[in-house]
């Protein structure tokens, strides 16, 4: 028997972690990896929270496994259109630095 | 015997995470991210979510992180430069998320109790309660998701293509 706290304290863990490397990393791909990293401590969250779901009205309840498969399947689209960018950025400026990026700023 | 297996796969889980966040290959970064997330299909699969847990060793390790590896070695990334980021960022990023961090955990720990246990093997999801939800109640947002996709790959074929 686990609580079922432990999987969130690790979910959200996961998610800090997540934020730590897009604030640190600097090559434009690792930044992308860590933004699924997040998005996959979140998905642990929403099933550790069906569960929890289930146990409380005391039959299953997939709700929360629902929305995860809704999060996979626009996670997919954004990742092909992500390193579709990714590539364009790159054929254009001929870097993967963040630092060097930076057209847009004042 | 949930706790040792509970307790292996979590510890994988931030480990490849930390891998992830200290290595500086990003070839690196990828095949610990590919940890994180086959060890994640292991707990998903503790909480009783068996076709999620499928889902994401098909989805996720395999065709998002072929994907990623597939643009590192084709961009041919090197080692990245450690150059200093925003300010704003150490500023204001990291106390915030450390905060976040001991908040979240602050609050999960002291509900333990309403949270209350996973056992083994209770409250099985099968694909078959899936797909009855997904197809009888959620079939619009289902159907949706297939045109999202259809333009995503259209958007993806767009933007990488080579202009002339």
């Amino acid at each position: 028997m686990v609580p079922i706290a432990y999987y969130l304290v690790l979910s959200a863990v996961l998610f800090s972690i997540g934020v730590a490397a897009f604030l640190i990393k600097r090559n434009i791909i690792t930044v992308f990896m860590s933004i699924e990293l997040m998005l996959n401590a979140v998905n642990l969250a929403f099933i550790a929270f069906s569960r929890q779901w289930s146990q409380t009205t005391g039959h299953l309840q997939v709700n929360g496994q629902i929305f995860v498969f809704f999060v996979m399947v626009v996670a997919a689209a954004e990742a092909a259109v992500g390193l579709a960018i990714i590539i364009a950025v790159f054929r254009a400026r001929n870097t993967l630095n963040v630092d060097q990026i930076d057209l847009m700023k004042l | 015997m949930h706790l040792a297996l509970f307790i292996i796969f979590a510890g994988l889980c931030v480990a490849g995470a930390l891998n992830l966040l200290l290595q500086r290959h990003p070839i690196n970064s990828a095949l610990s991210l590919i940890v994180v997330m086959s060890s994640l299909a292991v707990l998903y699969l503790l909480l009783g979510a068996e076709f999620l847990a499928a889902a994401q060793v098909i989805v996720y390790s395999g065709a998002i992180m072929v994907l990623f590896t597939f643009v590192i070695m084709l961009l041919n990334a090197g080692k990245e430069e450690r150059t200093h980021g925003s300010r704003l960022a150490y500023i204001a990023g990291f106390p915030g998320a450390a905060a976040l961090l001991g908040l979240l955990t602050y609050i999960f720990l002291s509900h333990s109790a309403t949270f209350g246990q996973a056992r083994l093997g209770e409250y099985l999801a099968t694909t078959d309660d899936i797909s009855r939800v997904l197809f009888r109640d959620l079939l619009l947002p289902f159907e949706v998701t297939s045109v999202l996709i259809l333009i995503a790959i259209l958007g993806a074929v767009a933007l990488a293509r080579k202009e002339h």
